[in-house]
C-alpha cells in the first residue's frame, strides 16, 4: 500500500525525522490561508498523488507570494496529473501539500528497502540527492552507500554514523543526519513499511537535515495490525475496478488486452495469460479468483472482467486443489444465467472432480466453448475474441 | 525415495481443530501420511480425527516424537507457531498460511539462526501448497490425485502452476518424486535452490523441473547454481511474461521492481546457465518428456 507524500512526512516526523512546516490543503483558499499561517517567504505546492517524478512532471510549483500559491493551487488541484510512473492517463489530484521552501546546501538520497536477497532491511544512502537510484545504480554504483541491518538488534547508531560521515557530511551534521536515519528506520520497522524513500533529504545552510521528500509503501499483510496507517489509503489512486475488486476480496490487476481472464491460483494466473501471448493474442487482465470459489465469487469474477468494455472473450480456467470442480461449474452456469454475457466464453477445468464440471458445463445447454488443456484453452480463447471482434 | 518427507515422516498439524486444520488433515491422513497428532492450544487432553491434540508443540514431540508439521494457523500468530516448532525440535515445518507480514517472516529466519546447523529447522513457505511425495506422503493442500510417482522433482512458487506441470507430466506417464511448493511470498523460509541441493542428493530424483514467477532474486541464484553443481537435468520455467512493472500479481512476492526480476530476464538467466526452458505453461509436460528422451 502506497500513502502520500504528506503522510510519509506526518509519520516520519513521528519518529523524529525532521520535515519542512506544511499543511495539507483540498482548495486554492485553503492553500492561500496555510501558507499565511505557515509564514515564510517562498512556499513549495505540491500535488499529492501516488507517483515519484511530480516535479518533472510540473506537479510541483515554487511560490514567492500567495497571489501565486493561489494560482498554482487552482492549476494543481482537479487535474490528473501524468507522471512517467502512472502512465498516459495520470492520477487525479484532490490535494495538495503547501510546504515552507527552505534554501538548502546539499542534495542526499536516503532509502530503506526490504531486501528479498539478503531477507534483511537495507539502507541505502548517497550524496547525489535529487537523482533516481535505480539510475545512480546503473551509471555511478560507488557512490551508494549501503549498510544491512541484522534483524535481531536492528539497525545501530554506529551504522547511521558510517553513512551520514560518508555523505562528507560536517560534525554538526553528522549527528542530526543520524537522528534523522534512525528515525527513518524506525518508522520502517515499527510501521511494517516495505520501503522509505527521502528522496532529497537535503543540508540548510544553518546545518539542520531535513526530509524535503517522502514516500512510503507498507506491507499489505501487516495493515491488519497497523490501522492507522491503513487508514490513509486514497482509493482514488487506484484503478477503480482494482478497488472494486479488493471490496470483494479478489485479486485484480487491469491489463491492455481483450481476453478476460477468471483463473485459480496466482501463478496459474500468470501462466494463463503467458499462454494467450504465446497464442497471438492479449490478456485484459489478472483476476486470481482463490482457493474457495464459490458461486457468489464466480458471479463477482464475471462482473468485473465484463466492466472492461475492451473484453472480446472470457477465458475461465479453474485447476482445482481446494476447489471442486463441479461448484466451480456451477458457479458458471449460475454466473451466465443471472448476467447477460454478450462475449464467447471459454472453460477450463481440471483437478478434484473435473468430469463432473465439465459435464454440468456440457448438460448446461449454455453456448460454452470447453476446453481440456491450458494449451487448447488459450488458442480457443484467442480465436473466438477475434472471431467475435470480426463479427 | 523421495526429499523431505515420506511414509514414515512423523508428522504433527498446527492448528489441528480449525476449520482448515481439520480438512486438510483428513485429506493427508486419507493419502497415508503419517499425522501423529496436532497442536491447539487450549485443547491439549482431547482427541481429534482420532489423533491426540496437545496444547504446546513441545508438548507433541516429547509425546510422538513428530519430526515434522504444517501450520494451519492465522497470519497474525503464524511466526510465532513456527518458532514454537522450531524451537520444539521440529526438523521440517511447511506454512501454508497466506498473509504473515513480511517483517515477520524476518524474524523467524532469525530466530532459525540460533540452532547450530545439524538441528536448524527447514522451513517451506508460507503462502505454498506444501510438500508431497506421491504414494508415500502428503503435507499440504494439493489434490494427491493429481501426482504419479516417480522420479521427477518439482519445486514451485505457485501451487496451481506446480499442478499444472504434475497433470501434464501425469498424462505422459512421467511421475514426481517429490513436489515442493516454495511459495509466492517475498521471503520464502526455503529457496529453490535449498531444495535442488537435496534433489541432486536423492537418487530416485533423475531430473527438475524449476517453476519460477516474476519478483525476487532466487530463480537466478539457482540457476547459477545448476550450472556449477547440478548433474541432473533442470527444466524451467517462469511465469509472468505479460506482467506488468510494479504491479503485484496476486501473489506478495510477484512484482517486477528490480532489474532482473521480469520473466523474460529471469528466462534468459536461467537458458544462460543451461536449464531447458518450457516455452509455454502448457508445455511443462512435453519439455520434461523431451529432456528425458536425451538421457
Amino acid at each position: 500500500m502506497d500513502i502520500h507524500e504528506y503522510q510519509a512526512k506526518e509519520l516520519l516526523a513521528g519518529f523524529g525525522v525532521p520535515v519542512p512546516r506544511g499543511s495539507v490543503a483540498y482548495s486554492p483558499d485553503q492553500a492561500v490561508y496555510t501558507a499565511t499561517e505557515l509564514g515564510g517567504w517562498h512556499w513549495a505546492v505540491k500535488a499529492q498523488v501516488h507517483s515519484g517524478a511530480r516535479g518533472k512532471a510540473g506537479g510541483i510549483k515554487l511560490c514567492k507570494t500567495y497571489h501565486e500559491v493561489d494560482a498554482a493551487a487552482r492549476e494543481l488541484l482537479g487535474k490528473r496529473l501524468v507522471t512517467i510512473q502512472t502512465g498516459p492517463e495520470g492520477k487525479p489530484v484532490q490535494r495538495v501539500y503547501v510546504e515552507v521552501a527552505e534554501p538548502f546546501e546539499r542534495e542526499l538520497y536516503l532509502g530503506i528497502v526490504l531486501d528479498r536477497k539478503a531477507e534483511r532491511v537495507r539502507v541505502i544512502a548517497s550524496a547525489e540527492g535529487g537523482m533516481e537510484i535505480e539510475e545512480l545504480a546503473h551509471s555511478a554504483p560507488e557512490k551508494i552507500m549501503q549498510v544491512v541491518v541484522e534483524p535481531a538488534v536492528g539497525l545501530q547508531a554506529f551504522q547511521a554514523r558510517q553513512i551520514a560521515f560518508g555523505l562528507g557530511l560536517s560534525i554538526k551534521q553528522v549527528s542530526r543526519a543520524v537522528t534523522a536515519i534512525m528515525g527513518a528506520y524506525r518508522a520502517f520497522r515499527d510501521l511494517d513499511a516495505t520501503m522509505v524513500e527521502i528522496n532529497p533529504l537535503v543540508v540548510t545552510k544553518d546545518d539542520r537535515v531535513l526530509a524535503l521528500d517522502a514516500k512510503m509503501s507498507f506491507d499489505d499483510n501487516a495493515m491488519f495490525r497497523q490501522r492507522a496507517v491503513a487508514d490513509m489509503r486514497d482509493p482514488s489512486q487506484e484503478d477503480p475496478r482494482e478497488v472494486q475488486a479488493a471490496e470483494h476480496n479478489l485479486n485484480y490487476v487491469g491489463l491492455d488486452g481483450d481476453i478476460g481472464c477468471i483463473i485459480n491460483g496466482a501463478g496459474l494466473a500468470m501462466a494463463t495469460m503467458d499462454t494467450i501471448k504465446y497464442a497471438g493474442g492479449a490478456p485484459a487482465n489478472f483476476l486470481d479468483v482463490g482457493g474457495g470459489a464459490s458461486p457468489e465469487r464466480v458471479a463477482n469474477s464475471f462482473r468485473l472482467v465484463l466492466s472492461d468494455k475492451n473484453v472480446k472473450a472470457i477465458l475461465v480456467n479453474i485447476f482445482a486443489g481446494i476447489n471442486r470442480c463441479d461448484w466451480v461449474a456451477q458457479g458458471v452456469v449460475q454466473a451466465c444465467n443471472d448476467i447477460d454475457i454478450t462475449v464467447p466464453l471459454i472453460v477450463r477445468l481440471a483437478g478434484t472432480n473435473e468430469e463432473e464440471g465439465r459435464r454440468i458445463i456440457r448438460d448446461s445447454g449454455l453456448p460454452i466453448i470447453s476446453a481440456d488443456s491450458l494449451t487448447e484453452a488459450a488458442q480457443k480463447a484467442v480465436d473466438a475474441a477475434r472471431a467475435h471482434a470480426a463479427s | 525415495m523421495s526429499i523431505l518427507i515420506n511414509e514414515k515422516t512423523k508428522i504433527i498439524v498446527q492448528g489441528f481443530t480449525g476449520d482448515k486444520g481439520t480438512f486438510h488433515a483428513k485429506e493427508m491422513i486419507e493419502y497415508g501420511t503419517n499425522v501423529v497428532g496436532g497442536v491447539t492450544p487450549g485443547k491439549g487432553g482431547t482427541t481429534h480425527l482420532g489423533k491426540p491434540v496437545f496444547n504446546t508443540v513441545a508438548d507433541a514431540v516429547a509425546a510422538t516424537g513428530a519430526e515434522a508439521s504444517i501450520t494451519f494457523v492465522a497470519p497474525a500468530f503464524c511466526a510465532d507457531a513456527i518458532m514454537e516448532a522450531a524451537d520444539a525440535g521440529i526438523q521440517l515445518v511447511c506454512s501454508i498460511t497466506d498473509g504473515i507480514p513480511a517483517q515477520d517472516m524476518m524474524r523467524v529466519k532469525r530466530y532459525f539462526m540460533r540452532y547450530p546447523k545439524e538441528r536448524r529447522t527447514l522451513m517451506v513457505g508460507p503462502n505454498c501448497a506444501g510438500i508431497i511425495s506421491p504414494g508415500k506422503a502428503m503435507l499440504g493442500i494439493m489434490p494427491g490425485h493429481i501426482y504419479k510417482q516417480g522420479n521427477i522433482g518439482i519445486v514451485s512458487r505457485s501451487g496451481t502452476l506446480g499442478y499444472e506441470a504434475a497433470a501434464q507430466m501425469k498424462q505422459l506417464g512421467i511421475g514426481v518424486s517429490t513436489s515442493v511448493g516454495i511459495g509466492g511470498d517475498p521471503i520464502n523460509g526455503s529457496s529453490f535452490l535449498d531444495h535442488l541441493m537435496k534433489f541432486q542428493e536423492d537418487p530416485d530424483t533423475h531430473a527438475v523441473v524449476m517453476i519460477g514467477e516474476i519478483g525476487g532474486p532466487q530463480e537466478a541464484e539457482a540457476s547459477a547454481w545448476v550450472k556449477e553443481n547440478m548433474k541432473k537435468p533442470v527444466i524451467g520455467y517462469v511465469a509472468g511474461l505479460t506482467a506488468p512493472k510494479g504491479r503485484r500479481m496476486g501473489h506478495a512476492g510477484a512484482i517486477i521492481s528490480a532489474a532482473g526480476d521480469s520473466a523474460a530476464e529471469k528466462s534468459e538467466i536461467m537458458r544462460s546457465f543451461g536449464l531447458t526452458v518450457a516455452p509455454s505453461a502448457g508445455e511443462l509436460g512435453s519439455t520434461v518428456a523431451s529432456v528425458l528422451a536425451k538421457l
